[in-house]
């Protein structure tokens, strides 16, 4: 069996491994044993795309599989990775396995949790895999839909409010999607040629520039809502302070990811044209997405809020960085999907574990948690360290490559919408330094806190994964952007060729 | 024509044989013997359903007034299991002891119009056309009524009679000006002759008036909610999925064949009542909480998506509305199996009774969710394979914003549909309904569904099986 497979295989697995078990330690044992492998596979999956491509292999998607499934609509299984979706799925395969222990003691129907939450898991491989829009969508739909569930059920505070505008958001961005995806497949081929709905086979055509103006808008804020586009950012916060903290860890960590990535594989790729002329219109939403969520975070008192309209700053940073469109920028952009990925995860899975010690999540009622739980302060630290930007963890490579590309542009708007967004470094120190001095520094304010417990060793597997991984990324950066590199070529060859209409 | 060619009717005359054979059994059973009607009925019913799979060459009887081919075989058989599965779910109801003396009764009455819907869709012009749906009509009317004792029930009879007899007055209306403009009921002759004149368009949208009826199109659905909560629930089932099935399968045959010439007229006309009934579908449907109003009125949005692929006008268009109302069937009937289920156990039928049935009745609430799931076009189930072929077919005539429009609903579909989903998995209740097993009949019903939901997407080989015999403009 093709190893991509194997991605989407075990997972389905795993979900029919926990239907036959009777309580939490079985369900919880099985979801385990079945993550490992998965982040198992996907260690071997970086491994072996690295020594294919040392080996001097150049096409574009390595591993590659491709069976027809709808002959009649020329609908394909089509899967393959390059650099891009190998990071990707390395990063989905580390949060899955940290979220797993970082619900290890979810009592009421444990069951149905792990399976809601593998099945989002699978969704999320999927569409990194694929090559095909039509499979691609379909994953994409079943990692959104198993989020009303699990914040319905599981979550907390206004819970069924938040899983259903979550839920009615993005599955009205998918109504975006679908639009776009469908124009494309009817115009990806001269006319009279063979429709296929392949990425690369499309990327070889152009796309008629009347229709790449009218397709892209919904192809982008489609996939922008996932990535929390302004003004479409709106589903994030109620949704991840309301979901429990697996959830959040995936659906921060990984599913908002899906809309960077998308934005990119599709929109730009595909409709480069289009993309080049309205990207100024989306370069100002994201802006503000960046600025907007990073003083949004400043005004917050829940933990789970502030670190909520972080990532729709973050997040916001990587479709900046995807509408800059040079290489340096799309490989910033790349950097920051996994940094934020990790990041955030860390942050949730903190949040997650000092909530269920201290019963709250305001930062007024808290204070002085590092000398009582010093593991996870110290953690907390390193995570808020490295979401500020500081040398030598993951976030202060991508940001630094993002604005280095964004600045290469010499008009005045590049500039100032680059300027503006810089300035979001800062309130970010802002929020993080004042959170970390308030949670962490200080007197203890309740007395209760005095008897609080340190990280169990679980907790401590769960955050010890992603503090591992955000400092690979900031000492070794090369060796991701390398590998991003090399797959951007492509791309960065199509944007060379394009010819702009008036230019 | 030689009486062996009579054969070519097989599943019309087996279907006749069969409610004979039904009644007459039914004479030698005293009271106490009615229920052994179920078991007899179902195993010939099932026998019938078989046969249909047999393969059998195209043909044409009566000088054109009726035909069979590979497409009609098709519906039919897709109609055949439809009502296989209804059946198995009827059985909790029809042993309650008010419906007992009545059994046989139903099982006639359900045959007889199943009768008329195969003589509707294998007819080659407009009496036959009109005969049958005449005779699919009348029977359900009585079957509306079923539980008389019930006044909401004979309400809905009546209620059902009523529209069926103006809407059947405006189809024949439309007929008439057909036949007067050219001379010939037969599809055939009107097809190659049809124009675009104004009487002639005019008829044209008579006939649409009277099939909009029956498919509760906007805005000619206003009949449907009463009907549909008044009926008994089985019926109600068999009215949303195979009467609207086979209207719209015969529909769309005619639409791609006799009116194939009036095209480019009647394509703004669909496009506006399919955004109407999908979004007053919707709208409506929003605010039930009777569960069989509530799957009335999403059943009149569902409609609505089936003319995005008339609209299609091509082979994709006609593939994709065979390929969505089978489909459809399933999770249709998914869902109201499991309503059916509760209601013949408990007799409750309000979204808030539902309120944390996952915790007492697991089977029936993810039965019930993945049927949702489907009716909304969540993927992995069928549902979303049937709507994104619909949504496919439309674009493929360049009506991106009727998908997006219909994407839109399908997105507001999924908030109403969530609200069961919600009452069932997440709400509180203090009184959950008690834990309950359903019979055996019942429980191979919605086994049944569960499958169908489950494999018609993945499994390509039926949409190709469907696309082998569809044909465009």
């Amino acid at each position: 069996m093709n190893i991509l497979t194997l991605f989407v295989v075990i997972p389905v697995l795993t979900v029919a491994g926990i239907l036959f078990t009777k309580d939490l330690k079985q369900s919880r044992m099985v979801s385990a044993i079945g993550m490992t492998l998965q982040l198992i596979l996907s260690a071997v999956l970086v491994y072996l795309y690295v020594t294919e491509r040392q080996a001097g292999n150049m096409a574009p998607m390595l591993f590659t599989f491709d069976a027809l499934w709808f002959p009649a609509l020329n609908i394909h299984y089509a899967v393959g990775v390059d650099g891009i979706s190998v990071a990707m799925i390395a990063l989905t395969g580390v949060v899955v396995f940290a979220g797993i222990f970082a619900s290890w003691r979810m009592e009421f129907l444990s069951r149905e949790f792990f399976i809601s939450l593998i099945l989002l898991a699978t969704g999320v491989f999927g569409f990194f895999i694929s090559l095909d829009l039509f499979t691609m969508f379909l994953f994409y739909e079943i990692a959104v839909i198993p989020m009303y569930l699990l914040i319905g059920i599981w979550g907390s505070g206004p819970k069924e409010y938040s899983a259903m505008k979550l839920t009615l958001m993005l599955m009205g961005g998918s109504a975006l999607l679908m639009v776009g995806i469908l124009g494309i497949y009817f115009f990806s081929a001269p006319a009279g040629g063979q429709l296929t709905f392949n990425v690369l086979e499309i990327a070889k055509h152009q796309i008629p520039i009347e229709m790449q103006r009218f397709l892209f808008p919904f192809t982008f804020i489609g996939f922008g809502i996932l990535g929390a586009l302004f003004p479409f950012h709106t589903w994030s916060p109620d949704g991840h302070a309301s979901a429990p903290t697996a959830v959040s860890m995936l659906h921060a960590g990984v599913l908002m990811k899906l809309g960077g990535y998308g934005a990119f594989r599709v929109a730009i790729y595909l409709m480069p044209e289009a993309a080049h002329e309205q990207a100024w219109i989306f370069i100002i939403l994201t802006t503000i997405s960046v600025v907007y969520g990073a003083f949004g975070a400043i005004f917050q008192k829940d933990l789970k809020y502030i670190n909520a309209y972080s990532s729709v700053s973050h997040c916001g940073l990587v479709l900046f960085a995807v509408l800059m469109m040079n290489q340096t920028a799309f490989t910033g952009a790349v950097i920051q999907m996994i940094s934020h990925g990790l990041m955030t995860a860390l942050f949730f899975a903190l949040i997650g574990m000092i909530y269920g010690r201290t019963h709250t999540r305001m930062i007024d009622e808290m204070g002085g948690l590092m000398k009582v739980i010093p593991f996870l302060g110290v953690v907390y630290v390193i995570a808020g360290l490295a979401s500020l930007g500081l040398p030598g963890f993951s976030g202060f490579v991508a940001e630094m490559t993002i604005f280095f590309g964004a600045y290469q542009h010499v008009d005045l708007f590049h500039r100032v919408a680059t300027i503006v967004a810089v300035s979001s470094i800062v309130i970010t120190a802002v929020y993080i330094l004042r959170v970390v001095g308030v949670l962490l520094m200080g007197p203890i304010k309740d007395k209760h806190f005095l008897h609080l417990e340190d990280a169990n060793w679980y907790e401590r597997l769960s955050t010890i994964t992603l503090v591992v991984g955000i400092t690979f990324i900031g000492m070794a950066p090369l060796w991701l952007s390398d590998m991003i590199n090399f797959s951007l070529a492509p791309l960065i060859a199509k944007l060379a060729t394009i010819q702009l209409p008036g230019m | 024509m030689s009486l062996i060619d009579i054969l070519t009717m097989r599943n019309e005359l087996l279907l006749t044989i069969l409610a004979m054979v039904l009644l007459i059994i039914d004479l030698n059973l005293n009271h106490a013997q009615k229920s052994r009607m179920i078991p007899i009925s179902i195993g010939l019913f099932l026998v019938v359903t078989l046969i249909g799979f047999i393969p059998q060459p195209d043909k044409t009887l009566f000088g054109g007034m009726y035909h069979t081919n590979g497409l009609v075989q098709l519906m039919k058989n897709i109609l055949n299991i439809g009502v296989l599965i209804i059946l198995f779910q009827s059985v909790g109801w029809l042993r309650n002891p008010a419906n007992n003396s009545k059994i046989s009764e139903y099982f006639f009455l359900l045959v007889t119009t199943l009768i008329g819907m195969n003589f509707m869709i294998s007819s080659g012009d407009f009496l036959m056309l009109y005969l049958g749906l005449e005779l699919a009509t009348i029977p359900v009317a009585a079957l509306a009524a079923f539980t008389h004792f019930n006044t909401k029930s004979s309400e809905a009879g009546i209620k059902l009679l009523l529209s069926s007899a103006l809407s059947s007055g405006i189809l024949l209306y439309g007929i008439s000006m057909i036949y007067g403009s050219t001379g010939s009921i037969y599809f055939d002759t009107i097809g190659a002759a049809y124009a675009n004149v104004p009487l002639q368009v005019l008829a044209f949208i008579f006939f649409f008036t009277g099939m909009a009826f029956k498919i509760s199109l906007v805005p000619f659905h206003l009949w449907t909610a009463d009907v549909y909560e008044g009926a008994p629930i089985n019926v109600t089932s068999y009215l949303s999925v195979i009467s609207k099935g086979a209207a719209a399968f015969i529909l769309i045959i005619v639409m791609f064949t006799v009116f194939k010439t009036l095209a480019p007229a009647y394509k703004n006309m669909i496009y506006l009542v399919a955004v109407l009934t999908m979004t007053i579908g919707n709208l409506f449907a929003m605010r039930q909480k009777n569960m069989k109003r509530f799957l009335a009125f999403s059943s009149i949005a569902q409609a609505g998506f089936i003319l995005l692929g008339i609209l299609g006008t091509n082979k994709m268009g006609m593939t994709s509305v065979v390929y969505f109302v089978l489909v459809y069937i399933f999770s249709n009937l998914g869902a109201f199996g499991v309503v059916a289920a509760i209601s013949a156990k408990t007799g409750k039928e309000h979204m808030d009774d539902y309120d944390g049935l996952y915790l007492t009745n697991p089977k029936l609430s993810l039965l019930m969710m993945l049927s949702m799931f489907s009716l909304a076009g969540i993927p992995p189930v069928a549902g979303f394979f049937g709507k994104m072929f619909l949504f496919m077919s439309a674009a493929s005539n360049g009506y991106y914003w009727l998908v997006f429009i219909a994407v839109l609903n399908a997105t507001i579909s999924l908030y109403y549909y969530l609200l069961v989903v919600k009452a069932m998995f997440i709400n509180k209740n203090e009184q959950p309904i008690a834990t309950f097993q359903s019979d055996g009949y019942t429980k191979i019903g919605l086994m049944l569904c569960a499958l169908g939901i489950f494999i018609l997407g993945f499994a390509s080989q039926v949409y190709e099986f469907i696309n082998g015999l569809t044909f465009g403009i």
